[in-house]
C-alpha cells in the first residue's frame, strides 16, 4: 500500500542523505521524494512516497524518527490532506494540432509555458492522479520530456478528524 | 585557543580519562595540543581498528563513552570496522578524525576521503566541523547522542585547518538538539500490563540483552527476577547482566546455547525481552521462536519493538526505570497471591540435569572446552574481565565462563568481528586496571590484531591472551564439515606458524605453550598471577566442534546435540 510520510527537519548538511541513505540500507523503496523550505527559517519537509506494508511503514517510521536532524514524522492520510504534484511537459506538437492539445490542456487546468516551431511545453498542478491522466492524454502527440516533482502535501483546513498521523508514538 | 586545543579541553570538560589513538597528517595539530598538556591519558595503538576496538572494550568494562582518535584518509577508515560494531552492539564511541584543509576537501587531496559518508549508516549521527567556533558544541553534542537513548558510536570530522584556526572557548552548559529525544519515561500503564502478565505467567521468562548492560539495569534486574522468581537467560551481549552461579540463571539462548536454555525460550508462555533484539542467532528460524508466547518487550529504542518479532506489551524508556517499575508491579502482584512458577522453575532444573554441556576428553588431545573450564576454575570469585573475539572460542567462552558481575564479559556480537579481543581486553585494561583481563582468543582472530600486544607491553595495560590454537578458522571449519560435506576450503591456518609463544616474546610479553592437559592448569595459573602481558598458546584438538548447535535456518528446538565419539574421530583424520 502506498503511503505518504512528511519529514520535517533541521536544515543541515546531510540531513536528506541521512534519510535515504537509511530506506537504502533497511531496504525500503522511494516512489518519489520532494524537498523544500518551510514556514520556519532553517527547516526543511521532505515529503516521501513509499509503498510499502502497515508494519514496515512503522519501523521506516521509527528509524527516521530516531535521526538527529529530524524534529518530527507524520503520515498524511489519505483523503484528509491535500496533496498536490506538479508536472512539466514537452510534447511534439505540429501547428495542425496544437490547438486541440493546449486547448484539451487548459480544460484540465493545465497552462501554456513556451511554444516552439513543432513543440510545446505544459504545466499541470494537481493530484498525482489527475497528473496521471494528463500524462495519458498527451501521450498520443508524443511526450519529448517528462519531469515530476514528487507530491507535497498539507492537512485539509477543513479536516474533521486528525488528517496526520503521528507516528513512532508506542 | 586552537581548535585543537578546544578538542581536548573539550573532552577534558566530558570527564574523559583516557584516549586510544594514532596521529597522522590531519590530526597533526590536535597531537601538537597534547604535547602543549592534557590530563587525557592517550594509548598510542598500532592500528586505527585496534585503537577503536580499545575504546570499545574500555567502554564496555566502564560504562562511559569510549574516545578513538585518528587521522584522515587511511586513519578514518581504519575505525570503520569498530564503528560498525559499536554500532551493531550499540557501543558509546566518540571518533574524532582529522580531515584534509577544508580549502582541500573534495579535490582528491592526499588522504582525502568522505569519512562522514562512508560511516553515515553506521553511525547514530556524524558532523564534519566547518567553522572552528563550533568544535565545543559539535563535542558537547557528539558526547551526549552516544551515551543517550540507545547506545552508539559518534563521529566529529575536523579539518586540519580548523584544528589550527582560534576560538575563545566555552564549553556549552546544555546540547541544543531539538531532533534528539530519546525516551527519558516510562508509561506506567505498559508497566502494569507488563508486570500483571509476568506475575501470572506459568512459564515466564526474562530473555536479557546487552541493553540491559548499556542500561546500567543489572541491579534492577536482579531485583526483578528475585521478587518474582523469573528465570533468567541472557544473550551473548547480555552476559554479566545477571550473575551466573544464581539460582535463576539459565544459561544463554540461540545457536550454541545449551539446550536446556533454547527449550526454557521456545516453550515459555511469557517471555520478557530486555534490552534484546530477537537476533537470528539467537532465535534460529523466527517463524518458529517461541510459538505461541505472549511477547512483554522493554527497550529504549522503540524502532526494536515488533522489528522482528510483534510485542504484545511493548514497554519503551530507560530500562534501570523500566526494570524498576516492573520489579514493583511484579512484587506486588506476588504479595496480592499471584503464584510463584515453582512448576516452570522445576521443569527447567530438571532440563539443566537432563542437558548438560558434554565433551569427549581424549588421551591424545588437549580439548577447548578443558582450556575454557580450566579458566573458569582459576578465575572464579576474581575480579576477572574476559574478552573473546569471534568463532567457536568464543561460544565455548560463552558456555564454560561465569560471569559474576555486570560488564565482565566483553565480546563482539551483532558485527563477529574477529580481532576484536585482544584491544578490547587493553581497553577493559584501561579502564579497570585493577582487574585481571583475560582475552580468550582464537588463533585465526589473534592474527588480526596481534600487533596491538605491544600496545598492552608499552602503555603497561597487561592483559593474558588465552589461545585456543586449533590451527583452523575454527568455526569455518566446522560449517564446512557440518554443512558442505566437509570440503576444507582455505581455512587451515597450522599451529606452529606463527609461533605464538615466540611472537609473544618479540611483542615484549611472555609466551607459554600448552599442549596437554596436565600442563594447563598451572601454566594458565602461572599466567594469571605474572601481571604481565602473556599469551598462552593452547594447543587444543582442531576437530572439537561446538554443541549444541541450531543449525542455520533451522528452528531453534531442532538444536544438534554433540555428536559421537565416530564422527570426530573422522573429521580429525581429514
Amino acid at each position: 500500500m502506498k503511503h505518504t510520510l512528511s519529514v520535517v527537519v533541521e536544515d543541515r548538511p546531510g540531513a536528506l542523505t541521512r534519510i535515504t541513505t537509511m530506506f537504502a540500507r533497511r531496504g525500503f523503496n522511494i516512489d518519489s521524494l520532494a524537498v523544500g523550505p518551510t514556514e520556519r527559517a532553517g527547516v526543511s519537509c521532505i515529503t516521501l512516497r513509499v509503498d510499502c506494508t502497515q508494519h514496515s511503514l512503522e519501523q521506516i517510521e521509527k528509524q527516521i524518527h530516531k535521526l538527529v536532524n529530524v524534529l518530527r514524522v507524520t503520515e498524511l492520510v489519505s483523503g484528509e490532506a491535500v496533496e498536490r504534484e506538479l508536472l512539466v511537459i514537452r510534447v511534439s506538437a505540429a501547428p495542425e494540432r496544437r490547438a486541440e492539445l493546449v486547448t484539451t490542456a487548459e480544460a484540465l487546468g493545465g497552462r501554456l509555458l513556451d511554444v516552439g516551431s513543432d513543440a510545446v511545453v505544459l504545466e499541470l498542478t494537481g493530484t498525482p492522479e489527475e497528473l496521471d491522466a494528463f500524462h495519458e492524454l498527451c501521450r498520443p502527440y508524443g511526450i519529448l520530456d517528462l519531469v515530476r516533482t514528487g507530491r507535497v502535501g498539507v492537512p485539509r483546513a477543513s479536516a474533521r478528524r486528525r488528517a496526520t498521523r503521528r507516528l513512532a508514538a508506542i | 585557543m586552537t581548535g585543537g586545543d578546544a578538542i581536548l579541553r573539550s573532552l577534558e570538560a566530558e570527564g574523559v580519562e583516557v584516549m586510544f589513538g594514532i596521529p597522522g597528517g590531519a590530526i597533526m595539530p590536535t597531537y601538537d595540543a597534547m604535547a602543549r598538556g592534557t590530563t587525557v591519558r592517550h594509548v598510542l595503538a598500532r592500528h586505527e581498528q585496534g585503537a577503536g576496538h580499545m575504546a570499545q572494550g574500555y567502554a564496555r568494562a566502564s560504562g562511559r563513552v569510549g574516545v578513538a582518535i585518528a587521522t584522515s584518509g587511511p586513519g578514518a577508515t581504519n575505525l570503520v570496522t569498530p564503528i560498525a560494531d559499536a554500532w551493531m552492539d550499540s557501543t558509546p564511541l566518540v571518533c574524532i578524525t582529522g580531515q584534509v584543509r577544508s580549502s582541500l576537501i573534495g579535490t582528491d587531496a592526499f588522504q582525502e576521503c568522505d569519512i562522514t559518508g562512508i560511516t553515515m549508516p553506521i553511525v547514530k549521527h556524524s558532523w564534519l566541523v566547518d567553522d572552528v567556533r563550533d568544535i565545543p558544541a559539535v563535542m558537547k553534542a557528539a558526547f551526549h547522542v552516544a551515551r543517550t537513548g540507545r547506545c552508539g558510536p559518534v563521529l566529529v570530522d575536523v579539518p586540519r585547518d580548523l584544528q589550527e584556526a582560534t576560538l575563545d572557548y566555552s564549553y556549552p552548559a546544555e546540547v541544543e538538539l531539538p531532533g534528539w529525544r530519546p525516551p527519558t519515561k516510562v508509561h506506567p500503564l505498559q508497566v502494569r500490563d507488563a508486570g500483571r502478565a509476568i506475575a501470572h505467567a506459568r512459564k515466564p521468562v526474562l530473555y536479557v540483552g546487552g541493553g540491559t548492560l548499556n542500561g546500567n539495569a543489572c541491579a534492577e534486574l536482579l531485583r526483578l527476577a528475585e521478587t518474582g522468581s523469573l528465570p533468567v537467560v541472557t544473550t551473548l551481549m547480555g552476559k554479566s547482566a545477571f550473575p551466573e552461579a544464581h539460582e535463576l540463571h539459565f544459561g544463554w539462548p540461540g545457536m550454541h546455547g545449551p539446550k536446556w536454555s533454547n527449550l526454557a525460550m521456545n516453550t515459555c508462555d511469557v517471555l520478557v525481552a530486555i534490552g534484546a533484539r530477537f537476533d537470528d542467532r539467537v532465535t534460529g528460524k523466527l517463524s518458529a521462536f517461541a510459538p505461541g508466547a505472549t511477547i512483554v518487550h522493554l527497550d529504549i529504542d522503540p524502532a526494536e519493538i515488533s522489528k522482528l518479532r510483534d510485542a504484545d506489551i511493548p514497554v519503551v524508556g530507560p530500562l534501570a526505570t523500566a526494570v524498576d517499575a516492573l520489579a514493583d508491579e511484579v512484587a506486588a502482584q506476588r504479595a496480592e497471591g499471584a503464584p510463584v512458577p515453582e512448576a516452570w522453575l522445576a521443569q527447567l532444573r530438571a532440563w539443566r540435569d537432563e542437558f548438560p554441556l558434554v565433551y569427549e576428553s581424549s588421551d591424545e588431545w588437549l580439548k577447548p572446552q578443558q582450556v575454557l573450564e580450566a579458566l573458569q576454575r582459576l578465575t572464579a570469585g576474581t575480579d576477572t574481565i574476559v574478552t573473546t573475539g569471534v568463532g567457536q572460542h568464543q561460544m565455548w567462552a560463552m558456555q564454560y565462563v561465569r560471569s559474576e558481575r555486570p560488564r565482565s564479559f566483553i565480546t563482539s556480537g551483532g558485527l563477529g568481528t574477529m580481532g576484536y579481543g585482544i584491544p578490547a581486553a587493553i581497553g577493559a585494561k584501561a579502564a579497570r586496571p585493577e582487574a585481571t583481563v583475560v582475552c580468550v582468543d582464537g588463533d585465526g582472530c589473534f592474527q588480526m590484531t596481534a600487533q596491538e600486544l605491544v600496545t598492552a607491553v608499552l602503555e603497561d595495560l597487561p592483559v593474558v591472551v588465552v589461545l585456543v590454537n586449533n590451527a583452523h578458522l575454527g568455526m569455518v571449519t566446522q560449517w564446512q564439515d557440518m554443512f558442505l560435506d566437509g570440503r576444507r576450503s582455505h581455512v587451515h591456518l597450522t599451529a606452529q606458524v606463527p609461533d605464538y609463544a615466540r611472537l609473544a616474546e618479540a611483542y615484549g610479553g611472555v609466551g607459554m605453550v600448552v599442549d596437554d592437559a596436565a600442563r594447563l592448569e598451572p601454566a594458565l595459573a602461572e599466567a594469571l598471577a605474572l601481571g604481565r602481558t602473556v599469551v598462552v598458546d593452547c594447543r587444543v584438538d582442531p576437530a572439537e566442534q561446538v554443541f549444541p548447535m541450531i543449525p542455520p535456518g533451522a528452528a531453534a528446538l531442532e538444536m544438534l546435540d554433540h555428536p559421537s565419539a565416530d564422527t570426530t574421530v573422522e573429521a580429525r583424520a581429514l
